[in-house]
C-alpha cells in the first residue's frame, strides 16, 4: 500500500491543502493577525512568568535565567513547528463524530496527510517566532563551537520529531473514545511546559520516567546540557545528548504503528 | 424557576461528554504536578516569597487547576454559544424571548461552572491531596465559606468579561481574535501563570486591583487564610464592585448593539 509514489506525492498534497487553508485564514486578515499576535503573547507570557520568578531568585533548580531560556526556546520552537505542521490531528475525534473521516477515506490522498493539513494554522508562526526570539537571547553568551551548533540543530529537529510522534500517537486514542481530544494535550503541551523548566526541579524518579518511559527529556534537556557545557545533575552519561534523533525515530515508528492500528479499528458512525 | 431550569439544562449538556471530562482531569493534573515542583523549587530558594510558604504555593497551584475550567479563564462557556449565534444570526431568537438575555446566558454559564467544579475542580483536588503532603484544605469554616462565595463571584466576573468579548461579534462578526487576546490577559492577570502576590511592585498592586484578580488570586487567598475578617469582606466587596461595573457595561453594549446593528441575515 505504501509504495514509493504515494510517499513521494504526500508532501505536495499536504502543501496544496495547507495553502488552501492559509488563503482561507487570510480572508479575515484582522482575525488572522490578532490570532497570530495573541498566540505569541500567550506563550510569551509564560516566559515573562519565569522571568518574574527571577526577580526574587537567582537560580531555579540551580539554573540561571539564560540557561532556562535555552530550554524554553528549544522546546517552544520544536512544539510550535510540530503543532503547526500536524497539530490538527487532534481533531481526529471530531472527524469521527461528524463522519467527515468517511469522506476523507474516499479521497486519493493519504488519510494522515488530510487530517494533519486540515485547518492548517499559519498563525502558529506567532508562537514559533516568540520562542525563537527567546532561543536567540539564550544563545548570546554561549561559547559556540561547530559541535554545539550541530547539537543545537539536531535538538530542534529531534524535538520536532518527538512532539510530532506525541501528537499522532496520543490522538489515536480518539479512534476509541471520540471526545478525548484533551488527553493528547497532557503529553504535547504538558511535555512542553515540563521541559521549559530545568529537570532539576523534579524528583529523580520523575526525571527517570521522562528519560526511559516517556522520553520528553530528549526534546531539549540532554542536548542542552551539552550545549551549555554542564555536567548531568542526575549522573546520566554525557552521550545521552546525541541520542535524541534515535529516540525521535523510535517514537515516530511507534506513532505510525498506533495510527495504523487506529485506522484499522475505525468503523464509521454509519449515518 | 426559569433560570434554574436553564442552569440545570446546561449542566446536563456539558455532562454528556464523559471522555472529554476524564481526559481534562488528567491534563489538569499533569499541569498541576509540573507547576507544583517548579514552585517548590522557587520557594525552596525564597521560603517567604509573596508572603506564601511552600505549602501555600502548592495549594495555590491546585486551586488554580481546579478553577481553570470552572472560571473559564481561557474563555468558553455559554458566551461562546452567544458569539456563534450572533455570527449566524440566531441571536434574533434570543432577543425576542420574553426574558432578559443576559440573565439567560448567565444562568446557563453558572450551570456549566457547577459541572466543571464538580468534575474538573474536584478531580485534580483529590489527586493533589493524595500526592502532595503540602496540599492543605481551608483551615477554618470562615475560609471555606468565603472561598465558595468568592468562587461564585469569580465565575460571574469572568462571565461579564466574556460577555463583552462575545458582544464584539455584533460588530466584528468573528470574536476569535479578541477572545484569544482576552484569554491571554486573563491567564496572566488572574495569577494563573504566576501568583500575583510575587509580582514585583508596582505590578503587584496594579494586578491585584484589576478584575482578573477575582478569577484565582482572591479566592485562593481566602482559601489559604491570607484574607480574614474585615479583609475577607473587603475582598468580596472588591469582586462585587467589578461585577456591577462589568455587567452594567455589558447591558449598555447589548443595548447599543441591538439598536445599531442589523442582525445577520434579516
Amino acid at each position: 500500500m505504501a509504495d514509493a509514489s504515494v510517499v513521494r506525492a504526500a508532501p505536495r498534497q499536504y502543501a496544496w491543502i495547507a495553502l488552501m487553508w492559509i488563503r482561507a485564514a487570510l480572508a479575515y486578515p484582522a482575525s488572522f493577525w490578532t490570532l497570530t499576535v495573541a498566540g505569541a503573547i500567550i506563550t510569551g507570557l509564560d516566559f515573562v512568568g519565569i522571568a518574574i520568578m527571577f526577580t526574587t531568585i537567582d537560580t531555579l533548580g540551580d539554573f540561571g535565567l539564560r540557561e532556562i531560556a535555552l530550554l524554553y526556546g528549544a522546546t517552544g520552537v520544536a512544539l510550535g513547528l510540530a503543532d503547526m505542521a500536524i497539530g490538527s490531528v487532534e481533531q481526529i475525534g471530531h472527524h469521527v463524530r461528524t463522519g467527515s473521516l468517511d469522506t476523507m477515506l474516499t479521497r486519493p490522498v493519504p488519510l494522515l496527510v488530510q487530517v494533519c493539513a486540515d485547518r492548517f494554522a499559519l498563525r502558529r508562526l506567532g508562537r514559533i517566532s516568540q520562542s525563537a526570539v527567546v532561543l536567540a537571547w539564550a544563545a548570546v553568551p554561549i561559547d559556540w563551537t561547530p559541535a554545539r551548533v550541530a547539537v543545537t540543530l539536531m535538538m530542534l529537529v529531534a524535538g520536532l520529531g518527538i512532539f510530532f510522534a506525541f501528537f499522532v500517537a496520543f490522538s489515536c486514542i480518539q479512534f476509541w473514545t471520540a471526545d478525548a481530544s484533551e488527553l493528547a494535550n497532557a503529553f504535547t503541551y504538558g511535555g512542553n511546559t515540563m521541559t521549559q523548566y530545568p529537570l532539576t526541579v523534579f524528583p529523580r524518579e520523575v526525571v527517570l520516567s521522562l528519560t526511559f518511559l516517556l522520553p520528553v527529556a530528549f526534546v531539549n534537556w540532554y542536548p542542552s546540557l551539552y550545549v551549555l557545557g554542564r555536567e548531568d545533575p542526575f549522573g546520566m552519561p554525557s552521550w545521552f545528548a546525541f541520542l535524541s534523533p534515535a529516540v525521535a525515530l523510535a517514537l515516530l515508528a511507534l506513532a505510525a504503528l498506533a495510527w495504523r492500528t487506529g485506522v484499522r479499528h475505525y468503523t464509521s458512525t454509519g449515518s | 424557576m426559569l433560570y434554574v431550569a436553564v442552569a440545570t439544562r446546561t449542566f446536563r449538556r456539558y455532562s454528556t461528554y464523559v471522555g472529554a471530562t476524564v481526559a481534562g482531569i488528567f491534563t489538569n493534573s499533569v499541569f498541576g504536578v509540573i507547576y507544583s515542583f517548579a514552585y517548590l523549587a522557587l520557594w525552596d530558594q525564597r521560603p517567604d516569597a509573596g508572603g506564601y510558604d511552600g505549602s501555600d504555593a502548592v495549594t495555590y497551584v491546585w486551586i488554580g487547576q481546579a478553577l481553570l475550567m470552572t472560571v473559564a479563564v481561557w474563555g468558553g462557556g455559554t458566551t461562546d454559544d452567544l458569539a456563534e449565534r450572533i455570527r449566524t444570526g440566531d441571536v434574533a431568537i434570543d432577543l425576542y424571548r420574553p426574558v432578559g438575555m443576559m440573565g439567560w446566558y448567565l444562568a446557563g454559564d453558572l450551570g456549566r461552572a457547577a459541572y466543571h467544579l464538580l468534575t474538573r475542580g474536584i478531580g485534580p483536588t483529590v489527586l493533589a491531596w493524595l500526592l502532595f503532603d503540602q496540599f492543605d484544605f481551608p483551615g477554618s469554616v470562615q475560609a471555606a465559606l468565603g472561598f465558595v462565595l468568592s468562587l461564585v463571584l469569580a465565575v460571574v466576573t469572568s462571565f461579564a468579561i466574556r460577555w463583552l468579548v462575545a458582544c464584539s461579534a455584533f460588530w466584528l462578526l468573528d470574536q476569535s481574535g479578541l477572545r484569544m487576546m482576552a484569554g491571554a490577559l486573563a491567564l496572566f492577570f488572574s495569577g494563573m501563570a504566576l501568583p500575583l502576590v510575587i509580582f514585583p511592585e508596582p505590578w503587584r498592586t496594579i494586578a491585584l486591583a484589576l478584575p482578573w484578580a477575582s478569577y484565582l488570586q482572591t479566592p485562593a487567598d481566602i482559601w489559604l487564610g491570607k484574607r480574614e475578617g474585615l479583609d475577607l469582606l473587603a475582598a468580596l466587596a472588591q469582586q462585587g464592585v467589578w461585577i456591577a461595573v462589568l455587567l452594567g457595561l455589558g447591558q449598555l453594549v447589548l443595548r447599543s448593539a441591538t439598536r445599531k446593528v442589523v442582525v445577520q441575515g434579516g
